[in-house]
C-alpha cells in the first residue's frame, strides 16, 4: 500500500513544488530583483549586484515613480479598475446567485454561457467589439437607420468603451468565484435566517453578504487586479489618451527597453493591491471585534 | 395557565390543502388540527407530503388551496418571518459565520430585542441544552449532536407558539438519538409550547408523541395516541407501517350474535371477536397479529396452526423466530425471554404450531383485495 502510493506523493509533491518555485517564486522574484537594478537600456547587467548598486537602482526606479505624471496615471488607472470591478459585481453578483439557484438541467447551460468567450482569443473579441461600436459601426448604423439619431455616436476610443471592453473581458471572471460560494450557501441556511424573522434586506446583510464575502473578495481581486493592466483594451478602444499602468508597464518594456522600471511598477501595482487587501482584513477584523462587544 | 389534557384547544387548524409540484400532487385536501401545547408526530413515509405540511406552517411552502389558522388568525398568507412559529432543520442549518451565542442570539436580534434581555435569554437557552461552556465555539467546531442543541436552543429561545422538528435526530448515531429524544420530550413539557415533529421513524414517533398523525401519499391516514395507532390500526397500511406485522388473508363466514364472527382462516374457521365492527358473510378481511403477540407451542398441541422454525434471532430482551406455515406464508413471533420456559427453546426445522392471544387479533377489511388478480374457484382465504 505504502509502497504504491508513497512514490505517486513524492511526484506528485516534487511536481507542485518545482511548478511554484520555477514558475511562480521565480519570476516574482526576478521581477523584484530587475526592479532594484540600475537602469540599462537594451542589457540587465547581473554582474554587479552589490547592496550599493541595488539601492542606487532602487532610488532611481521607483524615485520616478513619484512624478506627477505616474501617480496621474495611478490614480487614472485605479479609477478604471474601481468602476470596472463596481460594474462586474453589481452585474456578476445577480447573476452568479441566478445560477446557483437555476434547476439543475439550467445551470450547466449558463455556466457555458459565461465560459464560451473563453473560446475566442480576447484580442479578437475586443476587434469584435471595436467593428461594433466604431463611428461607421454596427451599432450606429442600427440607430440610424432606426432613426433614433442623426449623426453616428462618438463611442470608439472613449473612456466609457474602455470600461465596456474591461467589463466584457473580466465580467466571467466575477462571475465564476462568486457562483462557487452561492453553491455552498444552502437553501436551508436562508431558510433558518426567515424564519427566525429576517426579512429580506436582513437575510441579504446578516447572513448572504457575510457568506458570499469570500467570493466577492475573490472576484475583485481577479477582476480590479488585470482591469488595470489589460493595456490591448485601453489601446484598442481607448486610443492613447488615457494609459492605464499596463500601457505604461508595456511602453517600458516594448518600447523605452527600460526594463528596470517596467519592473518597479509592476512590483508597486503589486504593493497596492496587497496594502488594499490588507486594509480590507484589519477593518473586517476590527469590525467583528467591535460586533461582539 | 393551559388548556387541561381533557378540553385540548386546537392552536393550528389546517383545512382543505392541497399542493401540487409539478404534475405531482403532494397534499390532497388535508384537515389537522394541532393542540396547544400538544407533541404531535407527523409520521410517513418520504413522499408521503409529512415535510411540506410542516413547511406550510412554517411559510416556506404556500398551499395552493385550503386555509391554515393561527388561534382563529389567518397564518398561510403571513410571510415566514413574522410568524409565530419557529423550526429545527433536519440539517440544522447553523449559521457557518457565527460563533454559538450570535446563532442563538440571531433571532432575537431580529425581534430588536433589548442587549440585555437578549444576553439573558440566550444565556438561558443555553443552558437548557448544555452548552453554556461552547457559546464562542463556531458551528464547524462541534459534534452533530451539539449542532442539534444549537439548534433547538436558537429555536426556541425565540419562543414560539409552535415549535416545528423536521426529522432533526435523523443524522444522529442510535444511541445520542435515543437521548435527544429524551431530552425533547422534557424540553416540550418543560416549555408547553406545541411540538411538530416529522420523522419517518415509527419507533421515535411511538415513544416521544401524545398524538400521531399517519400520513400516505398526501392524506392522512390515522390519528391517534401512540397507543391508538400501534394497536388499533385503522387500515393496513397503518398496520404495516407502525410496528413489525403478521397479516393473514382471512373471509368471514358469518357473523355470530353477541359481537362474534366465524372466519376462515386459512384452513381453520375459527370464532373470534368482531372488535365491533359490522361485517358481511363473504367478506375478504385481513387478520394482523403484533409478533409479540404470537405463541408457539411444541408440536403435538392442538391449537395453532402448524409451521417450521426457519430463523432464530436472538435480540437479547426477545427472542425473535421466522415461521414458516404449511401455505408458504411466513409469519415472525417475538417472544421474551424465559430461560425456565420448557417449550421456549425451538431448533432450527423443528415443527411447532403457532396462535396468538385471543382478542389480540386485529381484523381489517381487505382494501386492497380488488387490486389482486381475482380466481373465481377459490375462496382466496383457504387456499
Amino acid at each position: 500500500m505504502s509502497l504504491v502510493r508513497n512514490p505517486f506523493k513524492t511526484a506528485t509533491l516534487t511536481i507542485i513544488w518545482g511548478w511554484l518555485i520555477l514558475l511562480v517564486l521565480a519570476p516574482t522574484l526576478l521581477v523584484v530583483l530587475v526592479s532594484l537594478m540600475p537602469e540599462s537600456t537594451g542589457q540587465l547587467n547581473f554582474s554587479d549586484l552589490s547592496p550599493a548598486v541595488l539601492w542606487q537602482g532602487f532610488l532611481s526606479n521607483y524615485g520616478q515613480l513619484i512624478s506627477p505624471v505616474y501617480i496621474g496615471v495611478f490614480g487614472h488607472s485605479l479609477w478604471i479598475g474601481l468602476i470596472t470591478t463596481v460594474i462586474c459585481l453589481v452585474l456578476g453578483y445577480p447573476f452568479a446567485w441566478m445560477i446557483s439557484r437555476a434547476s439543475p438541467r439550467l445551470q450547466p447551460l449558463l455556466l457555458l454561457l459565461v465560459i464560451i468567450p473563453f473560446w475566442t482569443n480576447s484580442l479578437i473579441r475586443i476587434y469584435a467589439l471595436r467593428t461594433l461600436i466604431a463611428t461607421r459601426g454596427l451599432l450606429n448604423d442600427v440607430l440610424m437607420s432606426l432613426g433614433l439619431i442623426d449623426a453616428p455616436l462618438r463611442l470608439l476610443y472613449t473612456e466609457e468603451a474602455v470600461i465596456v471592453g474591461l467589463v466584457y473581458m473580466l465580467l466571467p471572471f466575477m462571475i465564476l468565484p462568486l457562483y462557487a460560494v452561492f453553491e455552498q450557501l444552502s437553501r436551508a441556511t436562508l431558510e433558518a435566517a426567515r424564519d427566525l424573522g429576517a426579512n429580506g434586506a436582513a437575510s441579504f446583510r446578516h447572513i448572504v453578504l457575510p457568506l458570499t464575502m469570500p467570493g466577492i473578495i475573490a472576484g475583485v481581486l481577479l477582476v480590479f487586479l488585470p482591469a488595470m493592466g489589460m493595456f490591448y483594451v485601453s489601446d484598442l478602444l481607448g486610443g492613447s489618451r488615457h494609459p492605464l499602468i499596463g500601457n505604461i508597464i508595456k511602453g517600458q518594456f516594448l518600447e523605452a527597453n527600460n526594463w528596470s522600471f517596467g519592473s518597479a511598477i509592476s512590483v508597486m501595482l503589486t504593493m497596492i493591491m496587497a496594502f488594499l487587501l490588507l486594509a480590507y482584513y484589519r477593518s473586517v477584523k476590527l469590525f467583528k471585534r467591535e460586533a461582539t462587544l | 395557565m393551559k388548556s387541561s389534557a381533557l378540553a385540548p384547544a386546537p392552536l393550528i387548524k389546517l383545512r382543505s390543502i392541497s399542493k401540487t409540484f409539478g404534475d405531482r400532487k403532494v397534499l390532497d385536501n388535508l384537515d389537522l388540527d394541532l393542540n396547544d401545547g400538544e407533541f404531535v408526530t407527523l409520521l410517513g413515509p418520504s413522499g408521503c407530503g409529512k415535510t411540506t405540511v410542516l413547511r406550510m406552517i412554517a411559510g416556506f411552502e404556500d398551499p395552493d388551496s385550503g386555509s391554515i389558522t393561527l388561534e382563529g388568525g389567518v397564518l398561510h398568507d403571513m410571510p415566514a418571518h413574522e410568524r409565530p412559529v419557529n423550526t429545527v432543520f433536519q440539517s440544522y442549518a447553523l449559521f457557518p459565520h457565527m460563533n454559538v451565542y450570535d446563532n442563538v442570539a440571531f433571532g432575537l436580534r431580529m425581534e430588536k430585542v433589548a442587549k440585555a434581555e437578549i444576553h439573558e435569554r440566550v444565556r438561558e437557552a443555553l443552558e437548557m441544552v448544555q452548552l453554556a461552556h461552547l457559546s464562542d465555539r463556531r458551528p464547524d467546531q462541534l459534534s452533530g449532536g451539539q449542532q442539534q442543541r444549537v439548534a433547538i436552543a436558537r429555536a426556541v429561545v425565540k419562543r414560539p407558539r409552535v415549535l416545528l422538528l423536521d426529522e432533526p435526530l435523523s443524522a444522529l448515531d442510535y444511541k445520542l438519538r435515543k437521548q435527544m429524544q429524551n431530552e425533547l420530550k422534557r424540553l416540550q413539557r418543560r416549555l408547553g409550547i406545541t411540538f411538530v415533529f416529522v420523522t419517518h421513524d415509527q419507533e421515535e414517533a411511538l415513544s416521544m408523541s401524545d398524538r400521531v398523525v399517519v400520513m400516505r401519499e398526501g392524506g392522512i391516514e390515522q390519528i391517534g395516541t401512540p397507543r391508538e395507532v400501534y394497536e388499533s390500526p385503522n387500515t393496513l397500511f397503518v398496520a404495516r407501517f407502525v410496528g413489525e406485522i403478521n397479516q393473514l388473508a382471512a373471509q368471514i363466514i358469518r357473523p355470530l350474535p353477541a359481537g362474534r364472527i366465524e372466519i376462515q382462516v386459512l384452513d381453520k374457521r375459527l370464532e373470534l371477536s368482531s372488535h365491533g365492527r359490522e361485517y358481511a358473510g363473504g367478506e375478504a378481511v385481513q387478520v394482523l397479529l403484533r409478533p409479540e403477540d404470537m405463541r408457539l407451542k411444541l408440536v403435538d398441541a392442538t391449537e395453532g396452526f402448524p409451521a417450521r422454525v426457519i430463523e432464530r434471532n436472538y435480540k437479547g430482551m426477545t427472542l425473535d423466530t421466522v415461521l414458516e406455515l404449511d401455505s408458504g406464508q411466513q409469519m415472525l413471533a417475538s417472544e421474551f425471554f424465559d430461560e425456565d420456559d420448557p417449550d421456549f427453546d425451538y431448533r432450527l426445522g423443528e415443527r411447532v404450531r403457532v396462535s396468538w392471544v385471543p382478542d389480540w387479533e386485529i381484523i381489517l377489511p381487505d382494501d386492497e383485495a380488488p387490486a389482486r388478480p381475482v380466481s373465481p374457484a377459490s375462496t382466496g382465504a383457504g387456499a
